[in-house]
């Protein structure tokens, strides 16, 4: 490693310069660094996806009220005395009016007249972190108040934030699968490299070379090759996700692809990876190959 | 100082040497002659362990060559300088910077041994060539400038082949000059080369012992010579 970070460069002028080669070796880390920048951003914006339903939705209910409208009162208050007993319930109060008609509004329009129609009363219950007994909720609910019904979101958060978390590993996947590719594009070109230069190799065990040694200046020109390019491809990533429409409730999940705050430091990390991955993988193939013209 | 205890070399083909056995002195001069194709540069290789014996035991520095790893062997031949035919360059560095190659190679900075580098070109007479690069070289320069570059570490062995193979008789001379300097200089000398009247202009300069490749042996040349 040492031989790596030595100033004076004379290890690493030892290999020719391989002009297309390299340049196609730098365009391969910058268009594997760009692609990688934005599969961090696409997991790391699933994340933030399944984290929000999950919170919002974890920690609400609501209960529905289906009754005949002389009985709807009724029903309601005893709902609320139920749940002010009920252990794990922070707060409850039946919506208003106003409140329903909002709810209404996006698909009957905000003239619409529910006092006279039998929409059902919906109660919003607020859970405590500790969370209440659903299933004992609903057995006391059905024998107490036969039009309630106990809607404890899971059955639209799950898939849910089954759906981000599933996003967020693809993502990951992504990232793994662009590293596994950099480092099977670096060990062809390190292997292509080191047998265009057996004469070479040939002549710096002449001149008392080790194994260590030549293995070292390959790999000291091919992470740094690597690195240049990835860095290339990671700001160019970032800049293109930087142009990306901001996050808007409008827009949904496709606004909120990007970094947000300390996330931007992330993709800073991928010409590093990019690095370390051209050096396992230069230092293993020039291992193979040193054996092989031995 | 280089040993060969019941040496034998086979290729695929069949037996290129058997049974040789053979100490190289320290501060002696070698010739080894023989003809083409007979094995020398094979011989040779065994001498600096580029080539493993196929049977008995060849001991550089006291050290048995099959008991070494490729890198120790590498650092062994740092304690040598070799000298081929072909030169062996790498064509993209500048002839000084070729010559500074053991120096890298070793791991020592090329700038601490700048003074060394300078009287070595000087030596040979090639500082006024120290960019040029090897293709630009003539055959005696390369040859110089080969020796320069096998002197630079100042080894205990020098190990020739052929390094007036490509040269007019002038500068076969002056080479030599330059090998019975360093002989002189108390390094251990070998140099294998087909040229009979090079080893008979040595023997007035030197006292050079031939040795002589014949039926797959290597053997003491005699008074006819």
């Amino acid at each position: 490693m040492s031989l790596l970070w030595r100033t004076d460069g004379q290890a690493g002028r030892v290999v020719p310069p391989s002009g297309f080669t390299a340049h196609l070796l730098v365009f391969a880390a910058a268009a594997m660094a760009f692609l990688a920048v934005f599969a961090l951003a696409l997991s790391l914006a699933s994340g933030r996806l399944a984290a929000r339903w999950g919170d919002e939705l974890a920690q609400s209910a609501t209960i529905r009220i289906v009754a005949p409208l002389e009985q709807r009162d009724a029903q309601t208050e005893a709902a609320l005395r139920i749940l002010q007993t009920t252990a794990g319930v922070a707060f409850a109060r039946a919506l208003d009016t106003e409140e329903q008609q909002a709810l209404l509004a996006p698909w009957f329009g905000p003239e619409l007249d529910i006092e006279n129609l039998p929409v059902p009363q919906l109660i919003e219950v607020i859970e405590e972190d500790t969370g209440f007994d659903a299933a004992g909720l609903r057995l006391r609910l059905a024998a107490e108040v036969p039009g309630a019904v106990l809607d404890d979101h899971t059955q639209w958060r799950a898939p849910l934030v089954e759906a981000a978390d599933r996003l967020r590993l693809l993502g990951g996947i992504s990232i793994v699968l662009l590293a596994v590719t950099m480092a099977a594009v670096v060990t062809l070109a390190a292997n292509a490299a080191l047998a265009a230069n057996a004469q070479v190799i040939k002549v710096l065990r002449l001149v008392g070379a080790t194994d260590q040694f030549i293995a070292q200046a390959f790999v000291r020109r091919f992470t740094g090759r690597a690195l240049a390019g990835a860095l290339g491809g990671t700001l160019l990533g970032m800049v293109a996700v930087l142009l990306l429409p901001p996050a808007s409730d409008a827009g949904g999940f496709l606004t909120g692809l990007g970094f947000q705050g300390l996330e931007w430091a992330l993709p800073l990390l991928i010409p590093l990876l990019a690095a370390v991955v051209a050096f396992g993988a230069t230092g293993w193939s020039a291992k193979r190959v040193l054996g092989e013209l031995a | 100082m280089i040993e060969l205890e019941n040496v034998a070399y086979s290729y695929s083909g069949g037996a290129l040497f058997s049974d040789i056995s053979l100490r190289l002195a320290p501060g002696s001069f070698h010739f080894l002659t023989g003809p083409s194709g007979a094995g020398k540069t094979t011989f040779l290789k065994l001498c600096y362990g580029a080539l493993l014996p196929t049977a008995g035991q060849v001991t550089i520095f006291d050290k048995d060559l099959a008991a070494l790893t490729r890198d120790d062997i590498a650092i062994l031949r740092r304690r040598m300088g070799v000298v081929h035919q072909d030169c062996q360059f790498l064509d993209h560095l500048t002839l000084s910077e070729n010559l500074a190659l053991p120096l890298i190679a070793s791991d020592r900075a090329a700038e601490d041994a700048q003074q060394d580098l300078e009287d070595l070109m000087a030596w040979v007479d090639l500082t006024h060539r120290a960019d040029a690069l090897p293709p630009e070289l003539s055959g005696g320069e390369r040859q110089r400038a080969a020796l320069a570059r096998g002197v630079i570490m100042s080894p205990d062995v020098i190990i020739a082949d052929e390094p007036t193979g490509n040269v007019d008789w002038e500068m076969s001379q002056r080479l030599l000059r330059l090998l019975v300097e360093l002989n002189k200089m108390g390094k251990t000398v070998l140099v294998a080369t087909h040229d009979l009247s090079l080893i008979r202009a040595a023997k007035s300069q030197v006292q050079a012992r031939v040795l002589r490749i014949a039926s797959n042996r290597v053997q003491l040349a005699g008074a006819d010579l």
